[in-house]
């Protein structure tokens, strides 16, 4: 169980939220729902590889390669 | 508590359906409008409860917490944490999705901290296990005792009456034990705090109540549309296909009821000057006021088409993935991919694109899309480049490409190119407090509601109407009246002259002369005479000042002008102007409209803020005189500039 940032992880798979950036972006992603132990999985991504989507579990997320920089992940 | 004092504020995360519960509540008793100082939309109404009581209810922005991140946020908290504020509500209906309850409790939790009198509303109810809502229902009951629950399916409106017959007491709040450890007002000015406490909340929210165990059979089929729609190449292709439809039917089907307004217009008028008696009144209201109400009247079917397609992509839920697949693209501009669809529709129509513009959430890409929009090159500027691509660019082939052909392209190409340069150029100089962030949820696919999509043109048409309407026909009556009137009795003189020297002359042609003798010698026409030294240097008479002045009202007002100060009918297709232009010469003996002159002037139309629709609709949406007047003089600037710069490159 490695810990990577969101953008960097792979696509399909189940990862585990294990930290979120102590800003106003973090702020905001947490009360979005990406709050550590969340598990999510990445959808798909845009051409080049920003933004990506992400399946929260009933909703679906998109963001922007540096947004997804400040979420680090573990794969389950 | 006062009946008569009770106002209801409706909250709650975006894409929940509030916007259709509010829409089933009011139906058509509802006002939009601003919220004071602010770009961000107000929209208000009356809801008539079983008893006949009617509430004040008003529909607050989507937000996900309490804690301001955006412009439409910070309306949001201020008008909940500030009792002296004018909107401040009695109570609160909070909607929550029942399908994706530990996200949208969040909201719900800090607004039962704030001892918020509450509601809930749990609306999609056909997206969750009805086992699964009950229990979670007989949870949230246990813990929150003092709020009642009502679950309302926002599509067809079922369970809305339990609910109206519930709001006709007021709520009220018993001994709240804290749901959240921190006090909201601090949140407010500390982000890891704000973090903290969000998290604290999901965790406590989870533990309440009974998590969805696996991913719904309707989120598997928003994924096996979203493998196609958002495709890296089917996606875009789609894409494409659908904007060039939009753009379409916008720019040619909506041109059939804007001949028909026009003509309808025109015929009023007319029928106006036969009834009435000869006089100022008749002529304020056969050339004035009637015209100027058929100048607003006229932009009606671009913005219901326009619409009809924007709440079609709004309601389906494809216009995220619109802002998803073009996002990256437009970034390095300064734009984000929320801004495409109000560009693309400036295409067409600036109007349209910058009511569109409204939606965006973040200030700085509102204001920089509204501000880029108008350079877009759109439907009016179609008869100014016909009249004058035909006056200057030879009818000849470029390779397998006809020139004038070439040239029209161009410009179009100018308008986008240096709307992307302008936007370039104010990403540094619009400056915001307000992150810069795409972070937005991706909602379901669902089918769209006619009766919303319905509701949706209506009011934009009814804003456009009322709000821009006034400025529009102010402006139309003030250009009227300048175009009318000149100073002492210049302007009868002139016609008296006119009529001493037309013996011989047709009725027709002396109509005609008499008619430009008028405007040459009205205020307008004494304007445009005294900026000729000014436009000079772009190749310019004083003529052509006359027809920048007038077409200030809108771009194709050129044509009629330029028909006026050559005395010949503008109907017969232009053919007796171009002549007439074309054989207009300078002081020196030179064409009039050389190739550099007929360049500068379309690079002109292609700058100049020559529209006052959209600039009573830049002054709607932002919500202040200062940008509209801001970008008409930057836009007038660009115009000067540029039309200079091409003179001097054809001369």
């Amino acid at each position: 169980m490695e810990n990577q940032l969101l953008h960097q992880s792979p696509d399909g798979i189940p990862l585990k939220v294990t930290s979120v950036a102590d800003d106003r972006l973090g702020a905001k992603m947490t009360e979005m729902g990406i709050v550590e132990g969340k598990v999510m999985r990445i959808l798909f991504r845009a051409p080049f590889g920003c933004p990506i989507a992400v399946d929260m579990g009933g909703y679906i997320l998109s963001l922007r390669k540096q947004e997804a920089q400040l979420i680090h992940v573990a794969q389950i | 508590m006062d009946k008569q004092l009770r106002r209801i504020g409706l909250v709650g995360n975006p894409n929940t359906g509030k916007s259709s519960i509010f829409n089933h509540l009011t139906g058509l008793k509802q006002h939009i409008g601003n919220f004071p100082g602010v770009t961000v939309e107000r929209k208000a109404g009356q809801w008539t409860l079983p008893n006949g009581d009617s509430v004040d209810i008003i529909d607050l922005p989507g937000t996900y917490s309490i804690v301001p991140q955006s412009e439409d946020e910070r309306v949001v908290y201020e008008l909940l944490s500030n009792p002296q504020h004018p909107e401040h509500p009695t109570e609160l209906l909070c909607v929550v999705d029942a399908s994706n309850l530990e996200r949208n409790l969040l909201l719900f939790t800090q607004l039962y901290d704030m001892l918020w009198p509450l509601t809930v509303v749990l609306t999609m109810p056909d997206f969750v296990d009805a086992s699964e809502l009950n229990d979670n229902l007989k949870r949230l009951l246990e813990r929150f005792k003092d709020v009642s629950f009502f679950v309302v399916n926002a599509r067809t409106g079922d369970g809305l009456e339990a609910l109206a017959r519930h709001m006709q007491a007021p709520s009220q709040v018993h001994n709240r034990s804290s749901f959240g450890q921190l006090a909201i007002p601090n949140l407010a000015t500390n982000n890891v705090l704000q973090r903290r406490d969000a998290s604290a909340r999901y965790k406590a929210i989870a533990k309440l109540i009974q998590a969805r165990t696996e991913e719904s059979s309707n989120q598997d089929s928003t994924a096996r549309w979203d493998r196609f729609l958002v495709h890296p190449i089917w996606g875009y292709a789609i894409l494409i296909g659908l904007l060039m439809v939009i753009f379409q039917v916008v720019f040619h089907i909506a041109s059939y009821p804007m001949d028909w307004i026009d003509g309808a217009f025109s015929q009023f008028s007319e029928s106006v000057r036969k009834i009435l008696p000869v006089g100022v009144f008749t002529d304020l209201l056969a050339d004035g006021i009637v015209p100027g109400i058929g100048g607003v009247v006229v932009f009606v079917p671009q913005i219901a088409f326009l619409f009809f397609f924007l709440s079609l992509l709004e309601e389906s839920g494809y216009m995220s993935r619109i802002v998803f697949m073009t996002d990256r693209m437009v970034r390095p501009f300064g734009l984000s991919g929320r801004s495409v669809v109000p560009m693309i529709s400036s295409a067409a129509c600036a109007i349209p694109g910058v009511m569109a513009a409204r939606s965006i959430p973040n200030f700085r890409d509102k204001l920089i899309t509204i501000f880029v929009a108008p350079l877009m090159s759109c439907s009016a500027r179609i008869p100014v480049y016909t009249l004058l691509i035909a006056l200057v660019i030879p009818d000849t082939y470029w390779g397998p490409f006809k020139l004038q052909g070439l040239v029209l392209f161009a410009l179009y190409a100018l308008g986008l190119f240096t709307a992307l340069a302008v936007a370039i150029v104010l990403k540094f100089v619009v400056k915001s407090d307000d992150p810069n962030f795409l972070l937005m949820e991706l909602p379901r696919y669902q089918v769209p509601r006619w009766s919303q999509v319905g509701l949706s043109i209506w009011t934009k048409v009814k804003v456009f109407v009322i709000d821009a309407g006034k400025v529009i026909l102010a402006i139309s009556i003030l250009l009227w009246v300048l175009a009318s009137y000149g100073p002492g009795q210049r302007m009868e003189l002139a016609v008296q002259k006119v009529q001493a020297d037309g013996v011989g002359l047709s009725e027709e042609e002396l109509s005609r002369a008499e008619a430009n003798a008028r405007l040459e010698n009205s205020y307008i026409g004494i304007l445009g005479k005294g900026i000729e030294p000014i436009i000079e240097p772009l190749g310019y008479d004083w003529k052509i000042g006359i027809s920048l002045i007038t077409s200030f009202a809108a771009r194709e007002v050129f044509v009629g002008s330029m028909a006026t100060i050559y005395s010949v009918g503008d109907d017969d297709s232009g053919s007796g102007l171009m002549e007439k232009m074309q054989s207009e010469k300078t002081r020196e003996g030179q064409p009039r409209y050389s190739l550099a002159t007929g360049i500068s002037l379309m690079v002109f139309y292609a700058y100049a803020m020559q529209c006052m629709a959209t600039l009573a609709v830049v002054r709607r949406e932002t919500n202040s005189w200062k940008w509209p007047i801001i970008q008409t003089l930057a836009m007038g600037v660009l115009a000067y500039i540029g039309a200079w710069l091409a003179f001097q490159i054809f001369q």
